[in-house]
């Protein structure tokens, strides 16, 4: 228990800072997830052939490939790129990005390939006389969807992207490996210097899985809030 | 675009290719069993072993199969009393401790898939089964677990290629399978695109034949 203690014999502090870290990663990471979804969604819909080619190859490559290389190409090749393109505009000093920033990307982009196909599904899965009645009644497509596709599909769609959510928080230990300090990477850092990994890895686990439960109470409410009337 | 260095990391990330499949169907033939085993306990009526089925899931569901690799890889051999026994041959080998972590881990996703089988099985054939006086040993393994593994294909599917992608992670406690090469690749030439694209190809080439692997049997079990 000492070595849980905060300040400076302990690694409580370190730890709980590193969740914070974790919990921040994890909702930058979803919300670009949800931005990717945004824009590949309607791709995915759409009638035409060549933007649903992009979006099927967007959501079938990332679902395919391991998330740790998707990392290790955001790690290796995030600042050569960034590099890249400011050699276009003459710039060519080094450029180190933050891991913070690409590792919420690498994950974003994960997580907006598995929220792209809960939106698609649930969209698919509202009744096809809603969006009738709605061209019937001549309303405005951004109007449409908003107010009344919108509400019923986030209905569908919450179950599913919790699971989204469940992903995406467990995926973040992976960005250990790129040198953030978040959970995975304090609990290394602290094994390796009392040696004690028995321990701290099972502290690891406690802490993901303290925030699984927490994040499952949280969404379980939020259901219920959009499924009244059901 | 280095088309050279595509050319020859391919062939040294289709031998690594050969690991993952070899972690891959390990873990899925003692994951299966763990699932199976753990599915029948779950649908026990008593309340311990309900309970503790229930446990089991819960904590290797709600982990990352990272900390789990961790625990069993680093963790496990820092007990003095565990190396003495005959147990630490297996587990001093990364190789071994990578599969159990991924056994246990798909195991817990299998329980929880067969469960639901199990559960949405339409009590009619349980009573078509009883009412032609089989015993129900007989109804559990010549009917419902194959309806159940019927039923649990798709979602099965998925788990499988999960579990593909999660082989990666073996790279982490120093396996070479393909995430290791190519990250070895990557760190030695700095071309990450060139060999994500190789490396990515392979896996989406193995995910693709088991997604038409799991189509071809739910065809041919359907009913």
């Amino acid at each position: 228990m000492e070595l849980l203690s905060f300040g400076n014999t302990g690694w409580g502090d370190e730890l709980f800072i590193a969740t914070l870290m974790t919990i921040a990663v994890s909702i930058t990471a979803i919300l670009i997830g949800f931005f990717f979804a945004l824009i590949f969604t309607p791709l995915k819909l759409s009638n035409n052939k060549f933007l649903n080619f992009i979006a099927n190859s967007y959501t079938t490559v990332i679902r395919g490939v391991p998330e740790l290389l998707v990392i290790y190409l955001f790690f290796f090749g995030g600042s050569g790129a960034i590099m890249y393109v400011a050699s276009i505009f003459g710039y060519y000093e080094y450029i180190e990005i933050n891991a913070f920033i690409t590792g919420s990307l690498a994950i974003g982009i994960i997580s907006g390939a598995y929220s792209t196909e809960v939106f698609r599904g649930a969209i698919q899965s509202v009744d096809r006389g809603q969006f009738e009645a709605c061209k019937a009644l001549g309303f405005k497509k951004h109007i449409y969807f908003l107010k009344v596709i919108m509400p019923q599909m986030l209905r569908l769609a919450i179950p599913n992207l919790s699971n989204v959510w469940q992903i995406t928080l467990k995926d973040t230990s992976l960005i250990s490996v790129t040198g953030l300090v978040e959970i995975m990477r304090q609990s290394y850092v602290a094994a390796g210097s009392t040696r004690d990994p028995l321990f701290f890895y099972s502290v690891a686990a406690l802490i993901y899985l303290m925030l699984t439960f927490l994040s499952m109470k949280l969404i379980n409410r939020l259901e219920l809030n959009y499924s009244r009337g059901f | 675009m280095d088309i050279s260095l595509m050319a020859t990391s391919l062939p040294k990330l289709l031998s690594a290719a050969v690991v993952t499949l070899k972690l891959l169907s390990l873990a899925l033939f003692f994951g299966l069993i763990i699932g199976l085993v753990f599915a029948i306990l779950r649908i026990n009526k008593n309340p311990i072993i309900n309970k503790f089925a229930y446990g089991y899931s819960y904590v290797f569901r709600g982990t990352p199969l990272l900390v789990q690799i961790f625990i069993i890889y680093f963790g496990l051999g820092q007990i003095e009393y565990f190396r003495t026994t005959f147990l630490w041959v297996i587990f001093k080998e990364p190789y071994w401790c990578a599969i159990i972590a991924f056994a246990l881990n798909t195991g817990a996703y299998t329980s929880e898939i067969l469960r639901s089988a199990f559960e949405t099985i339409k009590p009619g054939i349980i009573e078509a089964g009883k009412s032609l006086g089989i015993s129900n040993n007989i109804i559990f393994y010549k009917i419902q677990i194959p309806v159940a593994i019927r039923q649990s294909l798709p979602a099965y599917g998925n788990e499988i290629i999960l579990m593909m992608k999660g082989t990666s992670l073996a790279s982490t406690v120093t396996l070479m399978d393909i995430t290791g090469v190519a990250k070895y690749i990557i760190s030695t030439t700095f071309k990450p695109i060139e060999v994500f694209i190789v490396a990515g190809g392979i896996y989406l080439f193995m995910t693709f034949l088991i997604h038409n692997l799991i189509k071809y049997l739910e065809r041919k079990y359907s009913f």
